[in-house]
């Protein structure tokens, strides 16, 4: 029951800090389909850390630091392709998001394989980064349940996150250009640089998303795999949650509790005695936010002008 | 005027080839540099052997059985496309192709092994099952506004673990591995018929109708799109759902049939793959397999048309196997996935480039008006 309690807050951890950053982005009118290839970069870059900085060095809270300061500037660094297309470029977001999550798994794959092929003299050819030791540090033990710091930093996300929208300047001129950027263009808003600050912030913490769903549950990672669909989970959260993130924050811990089941389901005797296939599970989550989304779009609260181009000669 | 009108690069599809080619050359130059920083010593030499795939065979037998089985895989991949391209005519992006064409190797793969039905009946379920995926995505748009992106990447995932249960049954899997059992041994009249094409391609066992009947279907695509009143209808709510739906077009029906005939194509590409008995399913993979979100990139990389993906579906399959040979002590085989995506990724710029040559051909023009008129001046007035 801890361990469901656990990998549920651990989870919905993950997906509330993708679909805030998927929301930040959205709300300035750019769709992120690329959300799931900026998780992967960002765990890439925070992997590395984990795996090249010794845990000796600064002790848990450089490491902590570290790692989190590493996936959210890779993350950052690669939303800017996002960016550059869709807003300069006025590029279709839709391809240019999943162009990007294609790129992501290729290049962290042939970095990473680069990397392990070169250390090992030709003998380890995988996809995998083995980060056991820094792992550790990220874990308070509390009994029989293991709380994890990233649980904080999500939680801290969320409480920002809500500010910034809602109760700064900063948050109402970035709805606006989701809105109808015509009208905040005319009252001296930019709107090239209010798009560009919505997509950074959705690379910031996706990325900070993506390493803390690979060190979930596990203790090394394999490349190849991105994050297995995660990032569009968290789109559905987004989409569930209205665009708002106390609703979002929601959608995530109902989320990550299906997403939990999955890990955790053998430690029940009535799910084991079901006699399930594991797939089941595995399947449960995209299966609940299909029928989630299916019976809350309707009314869809969506950016008016997301996906639109900001040109400025059109009215 | 009438002369420079008729100006080679004034055509659309000129413009459209010139954007491909830019992209091409775009995403080579990228993924040499990746390379680059990668290990300067083989660079060179790994972009030179994805381009030359089955060329490096040196004895021309062994480059046209390599070749064959490039055609062979280039076929699902057509299909992939022309799903994408064809949802994408009416306006919506079916990235569920991918799990369509799990779906269409589900179906496909268990009819075969199973119920040991012939081929022509393995195709027809495959392509039922993923005009069945299709239609839901098109039901979910339609009736509750869910996005088709969206929809399409849970059915993704859904479909991959279906498939993966449905296909590790006794009798279908092979209980020694996570495979699934060869068609050939077990089921004979399940194989696509090869109808003598293996002899043009020095008897390579895996040649078969598939490379036609996907050529086939691409200008079946076309005529459709193009030629019939339902194409039209079709095209016409792609660029305005409303327009078309105020001049009495059946909106709703059109997009829930667009969708199930992207399913359905994307369907049949995987039965044209699996039931050739080139290559089993693995009953164990994590991720979902990357033909349907290569056809994403033949699609824009072929300029939306059916014609121009059977060209850039071939040029995909042929840097993706070329990837597969390239030297491992430096690089490894997903280094095509890399280009190919940073290929798709340029192809968003298509639109961008194509303003430009447009807009410096209207200034063009409009610079010799002017000088024109500056000429005639003084008589015109």
């Amino acid at each position: 029951m801890i361990l469901l309690l656990q990998y549920t807050l651990l989870f919905a951890s993950v997906l509330m800090l993708v679909a805030l950053g998927g929301c930040f982005s959205e709300r300035s009118g750019v769709i992120n389909i690329g959300l799931e290839g900026i998780m992967t970069v960002g765990a890439l870059g925070g992997a590395l850390v984990m795996k090249f900085l010794p845990v000796e060095a600064g002790g848990a809270p450089l490491m902590i630091l570290a790692t989190i300061v590493a996936s959210a500037a890779a993350g950052m660094l690669f939303s800017l392709l996002l960016a550059v297309a869709a807003i300069n470029f006025k590029a279709d977001q839709t391809i240019t998001g999943t162009a990007m999550n294609m790129l992501a798994t290729a290049a962290a794959t042939v970095l990473v394989k680069a990397m392990n092929t070169a250390a090992s003299g030709g003998s380890d050819v995988s996809s995998d980064i083995i980060y056991t030791r820094a792992r550790d540090t990220f874990i308070v033990r509390l009994g029989n349940f293991e709380f994890n710091w990233f649980m904080l930093v999500a939680l801290i996300a969320l409480i920002i996150s809500y500010i910034v929208l809602y109760k700064m300047r900063f948050g109402l001129r970035l709805r606006a250009c989701g809105e109808h950027p015509q009208a905040a263009d005319s009252v001296g808003i930019s709107v090239y640089k209010m798009r560009y600050a919505g997509v950074l912030i959705s690379g910031l913490l996706g990325g900070i998303g993506g390493i803390v769903y690979i060190t979930a549950g596990v203790s090394s990672w394999k490349f190849e795999n991105g994050v297995a669909g995660f990032g569009f989970l968290a789109l559905a959260v987004m989409i569930f949650g209205q665009w708002k993130p106390i609703k979002i924050a929601l959608a995530a811990l109902l989320f990550g509790f299906f997403r939990a089941l999955g890990n955790v389901y053998t430690g029940f005797d009535l799910l084991k005695n079901l006699n399930l296939p594991s797939q089941i599970y595995n399947m449960l989550p995209y299966i609940i936010s299909l029928i989630v989304l299916a019976l809350t779009s309707k009314n869809s609260l969506a950016p008016k002008a997301e996906g639109i181009p900001y040109d400025k000669g059109s009215r | 005027m009438k002369k420079t009108n008729n100006s080679l690069i004034r055509r659309e599809g000129v413009q459209t080839l010139l954007a491909s080619l830019l992209c091409i050359l775009g995403g080579f130059l990228i993924g040499f540099l990746v390379l680059l920083i990668i290990e300067p010593k083989g660079a060179f030499e790994a972009i030179s052997v994805i381009l030359k795939n089955f060329f490096k065979f040196s004895s021309g037998r062994s480059q046209l059985k390599y070749l064959g089985q490039t055609l062979v895989r280039t076929a699902p991949l057509l299909m992939c496309s022309l799903s994408v391209l064809f949802a994408y005519k009416v306006g919506m992006f079916n990235i569920g192709a991918a799990g369509q064409y799990v779906a269409g190797a589900c179906a496909a793969l268990f009819f075969s092994l199973y119920f040991k039905a012939p081929w022509w009946v393995c195709i027809l379920v495959a392509m039922a099952a993923g005009a069945f995926l299709g239609a839901i995505s098109g039901a979910l748009k339609t009736y509750c506004n869910v996005n088709v992106v969206i929809s399409g990447i849970m059915l993704n995932w859904i479909m991959l673990y279906i498939t993966n249960m449905v296909l590790s049954t006794d009798g279908v899997k092979n209980p020694m591995s996570p495979y699934t059992i060869q068609i050939r041994g077990n089921n004979p009249q399940g194989l696509l018929p090869q109808l003598g094409l293996q002899s043009l391609f020095s008897n390579e066992k895996s040649v078969t109708i598939a490379i036609p009947l996907a050529i086939l279907m691409a200008i079946a695509v076309w005529v459709v799109l193009n030629k019939t009143k339902f194409g039209y209808e079709l095209r016409a709510t792609g660029h305005n759902f409303h327009a078309a739906k105020y001049s009495g077009m059946k909106e709703r029906r059109n997009i829930i049939l667009t969708m199930a005939i992207s399913g359905a194509l994307a369907g049949m590409g995987a039965a044209l793959l699996y039931l050739t008995g080139i290559e089993e399913w693995e009953t164990t993979i994590s991720s979902v397999p990357a033909m349907g979100f290569n056809g994403i990139a033949v699609a824009f990389l072929g300029g939306l048309s059916p014609i121009g993906s059977i060209l850039s579906a071939f040029f995909i399959q042929h840097i993706t196997l070329g990837g597969s040979y390239v030297d491992t002590t430096y690089y490894c085989a997903q280094i095509s996935s890399l280009i190919s995506s940073l290929i798709i990724f340029l192809c968003a710029f298509v639109g961008f480039f194509r303003y430009a040559i447009q807009s410096h051909l209207r200034k063009k023009d409009e610079a010799k008006l002017t000088k024109a008129d500056a000429v005639k001046g003084g008589t015109d007035v």
